[in-house]
Protein backbone atom coordinates (compact mmCIF):
# COMPACT_ATOMS: atom_id res chain seq x y z
CA UNK A 1 0.00 0.00 0.00
CA UNK A 2 1.27 3.45 -0.86
CA UNK A 3 2.18 5.70 2.02
CA UNK A 4 -0.41 8.14 3.21
CA UNK A 5 0.29 11.81 2.40
CA UNK A 6 2.37 14.13 4.52
CA UNK A 7 -0.06 16.23 6.55
CA UNK A 8 1.31 19.59 5.39
CA UNK A 9 1.18 18.57 1.74
CA UNK A 10 -2.43 17.64 2.28
CA UNK A 11 -3.34 20.87 4.06
CA UNK A 12 -1.47 22.89 1.44
CA UNK A 13 -3.52 21.26 -1.31
CA UNK A 14 -6.71 21.76 0.65
CA UNK A 15 -6.05 25.47 1.20
CA UNK A 16 -4.85 26.27 -2.31
CA UNK A 17 -6.49 29.44 -3.67
CA UNK A 18 -8.57 29.53 -0.51
CA UNK A 19 -10.04 32.94 -1.23
CA UNK A 20 -12.28 34.05 1.61
CA UNK A 21 -12.50 30.62 3.23
CA UNK A 22 -12.73 30.89 7.03
CA UNK A 23 -10.64 28.16 8.66
CA UNK A 24 -10.83 26.86 12.23
CA UNK A 25 -8.14 24.37 13.24
CA UNK A 26 -8.21 22.01 16.19
CA UNK A 27 -5.52 22.38 18.81
CA UNK A 28 -2.09 20.91 18.24
CA UNK A 29 -0.76 19.70 14.93
CA UNK A 30 -3.76 20.90 12.89
CA UNK A 31 -3.19 24.43 14.18
CA UNK A 32 0.52 24.23 13.35
CA UNK A 33 -0.36 22.92 9.88
CA UNK A 34 -2.63 25.80 8.84
CA UNK A 35 -0.07 28.22 10.24
CA UNK A 36 2.76 26.58 8.29
CA UNK A 37 0.78 26.99 5.07
CA UNK A 38 0.25 30.68 5.85
CA UNK A 39 -0.94 32.56 8.89
CA UNK A 40 -3.82 34.89 8.03
CA UNK A 41 -6.63 36.64 9.92
CA UNK A 42 -9.01 34.13 8.31
CA UNK A 43 -7.36 31.37 10.38
CA UNK A 44 -8.58 30.55 13.87
CA UNK A 45 -6.04 28.07 15.22
CA UNK A 46 -7.22 26.74 18.58
CA UNK A 47 -4.88 26.51 21.57
CA UNK A 48 -7.40 24.79 23.83
CA UNK A 49 -10.93 23.47 24.09
CA UNK A 50 -10.16 19.97 22.82
CA UNK A 51 -13.30 18.55 21.22
CA UNK A 52 -14.71 21.95 20.34
CA UNK A 53 -13.45 22.61 16.82
CA UNK A 54 -16.36 21.15 14.86
CA UNK A 55 -18.96 22.81 17.07
CA UNK A 56 -17.20 26.14 16.78
CA UNK A 57 -17.47 25.66 13.04
CA UNK A 58 -21.19 24.98 13.38
CA UNK A 59 -21.79 28.17 15.37
CA UNK A 60 -19.93 30.20 12.78
CA UNK A 61 -21.56 28.52 9.80
CA UNK A 62 -25.04 29.12 11.22
CA UNK A 63 -24.15 32.72 12.05
CA UNK A 64 -22.81 33.52 8.58
CA UNK A 65 -24.57 31.39 5.95
CA UNK A 66 -22.84 33.23 3.12
CA UNK A 67 -19.33 32.48 4.43
CA UNK A 68 -17.59 29.19 3.68
CA UNK A 69 -16.35 27.58 6.89
CA UNK A 70 -13.73 24.83 7.02
CA UNK A 71 -12.81 23.01 10.21
CA UNK A 72 -9.52 21.12 10.05
CA UNK A 73 -8.83 18.89 13.01
CA UNK A 74 -7.18 15.68 14.09
CA UNK A 75 -8.58 12.22 14.76
CA UNK A 76 -7.98 12.57 18.50
CA UNK A 77 -9.84 15.86 18.67
CA UNK A 78 -12.73 14.53 16.57
CA UNK A 79 -12.99 11.37 18.68
CA UNK A 80 -13.71 13.68 21.61
CA UNK A 81 -16.68 15.18 19.75
CA UNK A 82 -18.60 12.20 18.39
CA UNK A 83 -21.84 13.59 19.74
CA UNK A 84 -21.20 16.77 17.78
CA UNK A 85 -21.58 14.72 14.62
CA UNK A 86 -25.24 14.24 15.55
CA UNK A 87 -25.72 17.87 16.54
CA UNK A 88 -24.17 19.09 13.28
CA UNK A 89 -25.97 16.55 11.09
CA UNK A 90 -29.34 17.73 12.41
CA UNK A 91 -28.49 21.34 11.43
CA UNK A 92 -26.55 20.37 8.29
CA UNK A 93 -25.42 23.83 7.14
CA UNK A 94 -24.35 23.81 3.48
CA UNK A 95 -21.45 26.17 4.16
CA UNK A 96 -19.70 23.96 6.73
CA UNK A 97 -16.95 21.47 5.94
CA UNK A 98 -15.09 19.30 8.43
CA UNK A 99 -11.84 17.63 7.41
CA UNK A 100 -10.26 15.24 9.89
CA UNK A 101 -6.52 14.70 9.48
CA UNK A 102 -6.29 11.10 10.62
CA UNK A 103 -2.81 9.83 11.45
CA UNK A 104 -4.21 7.28 13.92
CA UNK A 105 -2.08 8.73 16.70
CA UNK A 106 -2.00 11.41 19.37
CA UNK A 107 1.03 13.00 17.81
CA UNK A 108 1.47 15.85 20.30
CA UNK A 109 1.71 13.65 23.36
CA UNK A 110 4.12 10.92 22.35
CA UNK A 111 2.43 9.20 19.41
CA UNK A 112 0.09 7.02 21.38
CA UNK A 113 -2.39 5.18 19.17
CA UNK A 114 -5.91 6.54 18.78
CA UNK A 115 -9.03 4.44 18.31
CA UNK A 116 -8.85 4.94 14.54
CA UNK A 117 -5.67 2.84 14.59
CA UNK A 118 -7.85 0.00 15.80
CA UNK A 119 -10.57 0.21 13.21
CA UNK A 120 -12.82 2.99 14.46
CA UNK A 121 -14.11 4.61 11.27
CA UNK A 122 -14.92 8.29 11.74
CA UNK A 123 -16.47 8.64 8.28
CA UNK A 124 -18.80 5.71 8.97
CA UNK A 125 -19.76 7.28 12.28
CA UNK A 126 -20.49 10.57 10.54
CA UNK A 127 -22.65 8.76 7.98
CA UNK A 128 -24.45 7.08 10.82
CA UNK A 129 -25.10 10.47 12.34
CA UNK A 130 -26.68 11.64 9.10
CA UNK A 131 -23.82 13.17 7.12
CA UNK A 132 -24.49 10.74 4.29
CA UNK A 133 -21.68 11.84 1.99
CA UNK A 134 -18.94 11.45 4.60
CA UNK A 135 -15.96 9.60 3.17
CA UNK A 136 -12.32 8.72 3.72
CA UNK A 137 -9.53 9.93 1.42
CA UNK A 138 -6.18 8.19 1.24
CA UNK A 139 -4.24 10.14 -1.40
CA UNK A 140 -3.40 13.69 -2.44
CA UNK A 141 -5.02 13.01 -5.81
CA UNK A 142 -8.43 13.07 -4.13
CA UNK A 143 -7.95 16.51 -2.53
CA UNK A 144 -8.91 18.77 -5.48
CA UNK A 145 -12.41 17.28 -5.63
CA UNK A 146 -12.82 17.75 -1.88
CA UNK A 147 -11.54 21.31 -2.16
CA UNK A 148 -14.05 22.05 -4.92
CA UNK A 149 -16.85 20.67 -2.78
CA UNK A 150 -15.82 22.89 0.15
CA UNK A 151 -15.83 26.01 -2.02
CA UNK A 152 -19.12 25.05 -3.70
CA UNK A 153 -20.96 25.21 -0.40
CA UNK A 154 -22.28 21.73 -1.06
CA UNK A 155 -22.16 20.63 2.53
CA UNK A 156 -22.25 19.69 5.17
CA UNK A 157 -18.98 18.12 3.99
CA UNK A 158 -17.31 15.58 6.26
CA UNK A 159 -14.08 13.97 5.09
CA UNK A 160 -11.46 11.91 6.86
CA UNK A 161 -8.06 12.23 5.22
CA UNK A 162 -5.57 9.54 6.14
CA UNK A 163 -2.11 11.04 6.67
CA UNK A 164 1.28 9.68 7.59
CA UNK A 165 2.08 9.69 11.30
CA UNK A 166 5.01 11.63 12.71
CA UNK A 167 5.72 15.11 13.96
CA UNK A 168 6.75 18.00 11.74
CA UNK A 169 8.52 21.19 12.86
CA UNK A 170 6.35 23.41 15.04
CA UNK A 171 5.04 26.50 13.27
CA UNK A 172 3.22 28.41 15.97
CA UNK A 173 0.44 30.93 15.36
CA UNK A 174 -0.01 33.95 17.66
CA UNK A 175 -0.68 32.63 21.14
CA UNK A 176 -3.11 35.30 22.33
CA UNK A 177 -6.61 34.03 21.63
CA UNK A 178 -8.08 37.52 21.93
CA UNK A 179 -5.97 38.63 18.98
CA UNK A 180 -6.86 35.52 16.99
CA UNK A 181 -10.56 36.10 17.56
CA UNK A 182 -10.48 39.84 16.95
CA UNK A 183 -8.55 39.63 13.70
CA UNK A 184 -10.79 36.81 12.46
CA UNK A 185 -13.93 38.81 13.23
CA UNK A 186 -12.51 41.88 11.54
CA UNK A 187 -11.63 39.89 8.42
CA UNK A 188 -15.17 38.55 8.25
CA UNK A 189 -17.24 41.46 9.55
CA UNK A 190 -15.06 44.50 8.93
CA UNK A 191 -13.86 47.02 11.52
CA UNK A 192 -17.41 47.31 12.84
CA UNK A 193 -16.77 43.95 14.54
CA UNK A 194 -14.88 45.78 17.27
CA UNK A 195 -17.88 47.96 18.05
CA UNK A 196 -20.52 45.25 18.15
CA UNK A 197 -22.94 45.63 21.02
CA UNK B 1 -43.42 6.47 42.40
CA UNK B 2 -45.11 9.56 41.02
CA UNK B 3 -43.41 11.37 38.23
CA UNK B 4 -43.91 14.72 39.94
CA UNK B 5 -41.54 13.65 42.67
CA UNK B 6 -38.79 13.11 40.12
CA UNK B 7 -39.31 16.12 37.91
CA UNK B 8 -39.10 19.72 38.94
CA UNK B 9 -40.55 22.18 36.53
CA UNK B 10 -42.35 25.47 36.77
CA UNK B 11 -46.08 25.53 37.02
CA UNK B 12 -47.43 25.89 33.49
CA UNK B 13 -48.95 29.20 34.50
CA UNK B 14 -45.65 30.63 35.79
CA UNK B 15 -44.74 33.55 33.57
CA UNK B 16 -41.12 34.17 34.50
CA UNK B 17 -39.83 32.13 31.49
CA UNK B 18 -41.50 34.75 29.30
CA UNK B 19 -39.39 37.35 31.09
CA UNK B 20 -36.26 35.42 30.10
CA UNK B 21 -37.47 35.26 26.51
CA UNK B 22 -38.08 39.01 26.51
CA UNK B 23 -34.56 39.60 27.86
CA UNK B 24 -33.08 37.40 25.11
CA UNK B 25 -34.97 39.39 22.49
CA UNK B 26 -34.01 42.75 24.00
CA UNK B 27 -30.34 41.73 23.92
CA UNK B 28 -30.39 40.53 20.32
CA UNK B 29 -29.88 36.83 21.03
CA UNK B 30 -30.44 34.75 17.88
CA UNK B 31 -28.63 31.46 18.58
CA UNK B 32 -29.95 29.27 21.37
CA UNK B 33 -27.88 26.21 22.29
CA UNK B 34 -29.44 23.83 24.76
CA UNK B 35 -29.69 20.50 26.42
CA UNK B 36 -33.32 20.37 27.51
CA UNK B 37 -34.39 20.67 31.12
CA UNK B 38 -37.92 20.58 32.42
CA UNK B 39 -37.30 23.95 34.06
CA UNK B 40 -36.58 25.50 30.67
CA UNK B 41 -39.44 23.85 28.79
CA UNK B 42 -41.65 26.95 28.43
CA UNK B 43 -38.69 29.11 27.37
CA UNK B 44 -37.58 26.47 24.84
CA UNK B 45 -41.06 26.49 23.31
CA UNK B 46 -40.95 30.26 22.97
CA UNK B 47 -37.53 30.08 21.29
CA UNK B 48 -38.60 27.29 18.92
CA UNK B 49 -41.63 29.33 17.88
CA UNK B 50 -39.42 32.32 17.02
CA UNK B 51 -38.23 32.17 13.41
CA UNK B 52 -35.50 34.71 14.16
CA UNK B 53 -33.89 32.28 16.59
CA UNK B 54 -31.77 29.29 15.60
CA UNK B 55 -32.28 26.65 18.27
CA UNK B 56 -29.69 23.89 18.42
CA UNK B 57 -30.21 20.86 20.64
CA UNK B 58 -26.84 19.58 21.81
CA UNK B 59 -25.77 16.09 22.78
CA UNK B 60 -23.72 17.52 25.65
CA UNK B 61 -23.47 21.00 27.06
CA UNK B 62 -19.81 21.63 26.24
CA UNK B 63 -20.77 21.60 22.58
CA UNK B 64 -22.77 24.73 23.29
CA UNK B 65 -19.78 26.57 24.69
CA UNK B 66 -17.80 25.92 21.52
CA UNK B 67 -20.81 26.71 19.32
CA UNK B 68 -21.38 30.10 20.92
CA UNK B 69 -17.69 30.92 20.49
CA UNK B 70 -18.20 30.18 16.80
CA UNK B 71 -21.36 32.28 16.65
CA UNK B 72 -19.48 35.26 18.07
CA UNK B 73 -16.74 34.75 15.48
CA UNK B 74 -19.56 35.34 13.00
CA UNK B 75 -20.95 38.37 14.83
CA UNK B 76 -23.97 36.56 16.23
CA UNK B 77 -25.05 36.53 19.86
CA UNK B 78 -26.16 33.31 21.50
CA UNK B 79 -27.09 31.85 24.84
CA UNK B 80 -26.59 28.41 26.42
CA UNK B 81 -29.55 26.91 28.31
CA UNK B 82 -28.92 23.92 30.54
CA UNK B 83 -29.53 22.22 33.84
CA UNK B 84 -27.01 22.51 36.67
CA UNK B 85 -25.68 19.01 36.00
CA UNK B 86 -24.66 20.18 32.52
CA UNK B 87 -22.34 22.80 34.00
CA UNK B 88 -20.01 19.98 34.97
CA UNK B 89 -19.78 18.96 31.32
CA UNK B 90 -18.61 22.44 30.30
CA UNK B 91 -15.60 22.96 32.54
CA UNK B 92 -12.62 22.72 30.21
CA UNK B 93 -14.48 24.14 27.22
CA UNK B 94 -15.09 27.35 29.19
CA UNK B 95 -11.38 28.00 28.65
CA UNK B 96 -12.27 29.13 25.14
CA UNK B 97 -14.32 32.03 26.42
CA UNK B 98 -11.33 33.23 28.45
CA UNK B 99 -8.58 32.77 25.92
CA UNK B 100 -10.59 34.40 23.12
CA UNK B 101 -12.51 36.86 25.32
CA UNK B 102 -15.80 35.57 23.95
CA UNK B 103 -19.10 36.67 25.49
CA UNK B 104 -20.70 33.52 26.88
CA UNK B 105 -24.04 33.83 28.68
CA UNK B 106 -25.54 30.76 30.34
CA UNK B 107 -28.94 30.29 31.94
CA UNK B 108 -28.89 27.36 34.32
CA UNK B 109 -31.89 25.69 35.93
CA UNK B 110 -30.86 24.32 39.31
CA UNK B 111 -31.25 20.81 40.64
CA UNK B 112 -29.71 19.44 43.80
CA UNK B 113 -30.73 22.71 45.38
CA UNK B 114 -33.80 23.75 47.40
CA UNK B 115 -35.81 20.70 48.63
CA UNK B 116 -34.30 18.25 46.14
CA UNK B 117 -35.74 14.74 46.10
CA UNK B 118 -33.09 12.90 44.06
CA UNK B 119 -29.77 12.20 45.83
CA UNK B 120 -27.99 11.93 42.49
CA UNK B 121 -28.65 15.61 41.79
CA UNK B 122 -26.95 16.83 44.95
CA UNK B 123 -23.21 16.54 44.15
CA UNK B 124 -23.26 18.56 40.95
CA UNK B 125 -26.07 20.85 42.03
CA UNK B 126 -24.18 21.87 45.16
CA UNK B 127 -20.98 22.34 43.13
CA UNK B 128 -22.51 24.28 40.25
CA UNK B 129 -21.81 27.83 41.39
CA UNK B 130 -18.33 26.92 42.71
CA UNK B 131 -17.41 25.23 39.45
CA UNK B 132 -18.59 28.14 37.33
CA UNK B 133 -16.74 30.62 39.51
CA UNK B 134 -13.62 28.45 39.49
CA UNK B 135 -13.70 28.87 35.72
CA UNK B 136 -13.97 32.62 36.01
CA UNK B 137 -17.69 32.93 35.36
CA UNK B 138 -19.67 35.76 36.94
CA UNK B 139 -22.65 34.11 38.61
CA UNK B 140 -25.99 35.61 39.60
CA UNK B 141 -28.88 33.74 41.19
CA UNK B 142 -32.59 34.28 40.94
CA UNK B 143 -34.80 32.52 43.45
CA UNK B 144 -37.97 34.61 43.13
CA UNK B 145 -40.07 35.07 39.99
CA UNK B 146 -39.87 38.85 40.17
CA UNK B 147 -36.05 38.73 40.01
CA UNK B 148 -35.69 36.51 36.97
CA UNK B 149 -35.93 38.93 34.05
CA UNK B 150 -33.61 41.54 35.55
CA UNK B 151 -31.06 38.90 36.57
CA UNK B 152 -30.96 37.33 33.14
CA UNK B 153 -30.72 40.77 31.55
CA UNK B 154 -27.75 41.57 33.81
CA UNK B 155 -26.06 38.31 32.86
CA UNK B 156 -26.47 39.00 29.15
CA UNK B 157 -25.14 42.54 29.54
CA UNK B 158 -22.14 41.40 31.56
CA UNK B 159 -21.27 38.72 29.02
CA UNK B 160 -21.56 40.88 25.91
CA UNK B 161 -20.36 44.20 27.31
CA UNK B 162 -17.34 42.78 29.12
CA UNK B 163 -16.47 39.71 26.96
CA UNK B 164 -16.59 36.86 29.43
CA UNK B 165 -18.63 33.92 30.67
CA UNK B 166 -21.57 34.89 32.87
CA UNK B 167 -24.39 32.78 34.26
CA UNK B 168 -27.78 33.12 35.86
CA UNK B 169 -28.71 30.24 38.14
CA UNK B 170 -32.46 29.78 38.43
CA UNK B 171 -32.94 28.36 41.90
CA UNK B 172 -34.98 25.27 42.60
CA UNK B 173 -37.19 27.28 44.92
CA UNK B 174 -38.26 29.20 41.84
CA UNK B 175 -38.64 26.17 39.59
CA UNK B 176 -39.80 23.61 42.07
CA UNK B 177 -43.57 23.59 41.67
CA UNK B 178 -44.87 20.09 41.19
CA UNK B 179 -46.48 19.50 37.85
CA UNK B 180 -48.90 16.66 38.57
CA UNK B 181 -48.59 15.53 34.99
CA UNK B 182 -49.32 18.94 33.50
CA UNK B 183 -46.78 20.29 31.05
Amino acid sequence: MAEYPNRRDLVRALLEDRGELMVIAGLGASAWDITAIGDTPRNLPLWGGMGGAAMMGLGLALAQPSAKVLVITGDGEMLMALGAMATIAVQKPKNLSIVVLDNEHYSETGNQETATKHGVDLAAMARGAGLKEARTLTSLAEVPALRAQIHAGAGTVFAVTKIAPGNLPLVLPPRDGAILQARFREALLGPAAHHQL
Amino acid sequence: MDREKLEMRPDAAAEWPDGIYAALKANGITQVALVPDAGHSRLIKRCLADNKMTVVTLTTEEEGVAMLCGAWLGGVKGVLLMQSSGVGNCINMLSLSHIHRTPLPMIVTMRGDFAEFNPAQIPMGQATQTVLEAMGTIVHRADRPEDVAATVDATLRLAFNTFRPAATLLGQRLIGAKTFGKD
